[in-house]
């Protein structure tokens, strides 16, 4: 089994070769959550998550609201 | 006739027509920031006392691996009932500013609003003008409108109104400080100027503050330690929104001249000898 190696919110994190970035979040148990994703710091809207595979080294954000002033 | 059977109305003062930021009016001209509460619970208590219409949030990683199910901030504050403004706290250059109000214009479903701060350095959290000149073209080039965190220098404010920003928010003291209003001159050089709304941002830390700022002419008043960190968030709440009010309308009313000689406020005629 080929895997690939990308960068997730600052920490390395391994997957098979092949993964979208859907099949990230919903194995982060995030899907239908209020969060925001960027590949290489460009935003990637949620329609566009099923059809982006994952390459080695992306370096993948995934973001959320807290509290702050 | 009878005395007060109709009420006249031309003695009563106007009511308040709101804000106005980017085309849309809000009642209250207070805004609140969201950080430094107990929980979320204590935030929202704090938010609906504040009577605000719009709250600041940050943007910050997922934290991986940890309770995907916990509560998150926006159930506590839905979007559908409060304005949130994303802002760019713990910026500090224009690069990532813009970065994070993009990921937060697509975490609220396209919503242009925000609130960009880009700071100088950890000890003062000033604004570095610079670079928030630099993000705030490149944000509103982008479609954003931007309400902008900045130094309390009429120049620099009037720069940024000139590239597009829908409110300028000078500092009064430092963030998180407390100190209170400490350049009243400059803000008012600022309010004279502006064709946007004035927002101070940053440094109030009682009422009086708030007050003051609106009695200045500050269109509104953003806030976040002042009521979190005040003993009883939920009751300071409460007393920013009063205070906001009242200075609000001492503002519209138009304050007596300061004088130095006393002037007694009973007529001195038919004094009884």
């Amino acid at each position: 089994m080929v895997s690939v190696t990308i960068e997730l919110n600052g920490a390395a994190h391994v997957l098979r070769a092949g993964r979208t970035l859907h099949d990230l979040i919903a194995s982060l148990d995030l899907l239908g959550k209020r969060i925001a994703v960027a590949i290489n710091r460009e935003v990637i809207p949620s329609p566009r998550w099923p059809g982006h595979i994952l390459k080695p080294d992306d370096r993948v954000e995934l973001v959320v609201a807290i509290g702050g002033g | 006739m009878k005395l007060n059977d109709t009420p006249d109305e031309s003695r009563h003062a106007a009511p308040e027509a709101g804000l106005t930021i980017a085309g849309k009016t809000y009642a209250s001209r207070l805004l609140v920031g969201t950080g430094k509460y107990r929980d979320f619970d204590e935030t929202r208590a704090a938010v609906d006392a504040s009577g605000t219409g719009i709250v600041t949030v940050t943007i910050r990683r997922v934290n991986i691996g940890q309770h995907a199910n916990e509560p998150s901030l926006l159930d506590a504050l839905p979007p559908d009932r409060f304005t949130i403004l994303p802002n760019t706290g713990g910026c500090y250059n224009a690069k990532d500013a813009v970065y994070t109000l993009q990921l937060a214009r697509e975490l609220l479903d396209g919503h242009k609003l925000c609130k960009l701060e880009v700071l100088g350095d950890e000890k003062t959290l000033f604004p570095n003008m610079p670079e928030t000149l630099k993000a705030a073209e490149a944000l509103v080039k982008d479609g954003f409108d931007v309400m902008v965190y900045c130094s309390d220098d009429p120049i620099q404010a009037r720069i940024l109104e000139d590239i597009g920003c829908v409110a300028v928010m000078p500092l009064a003291s430092l963030i998180g400080s407390g100190m209170g209003i400490l350049n009243p001159w400059n803000l008012s050089l600022i309010i004279e100027q502006a064709r946007v709304p004035v927002i101070v941002d940053a440094g109030v830390g009682t009422a009086s503050d708030a007050a003051i700022a609106m009695e200045l002419g500050c269109d509104g008043v953003l806030m976040n330690t002042a009521i979190a960190h005040a003993r009883e968030p939920v009751r300071m709440a409460r007393a920013m929104r009063l205070a906001v009010q009242a200075g609000r309308e001492a503002f519209l009313a138009g304050r007596m001249p300061r004088r130095f000689a006393a002037s007694p406020s009973s007529p001195m005629a038919g004094r009884i000898d």
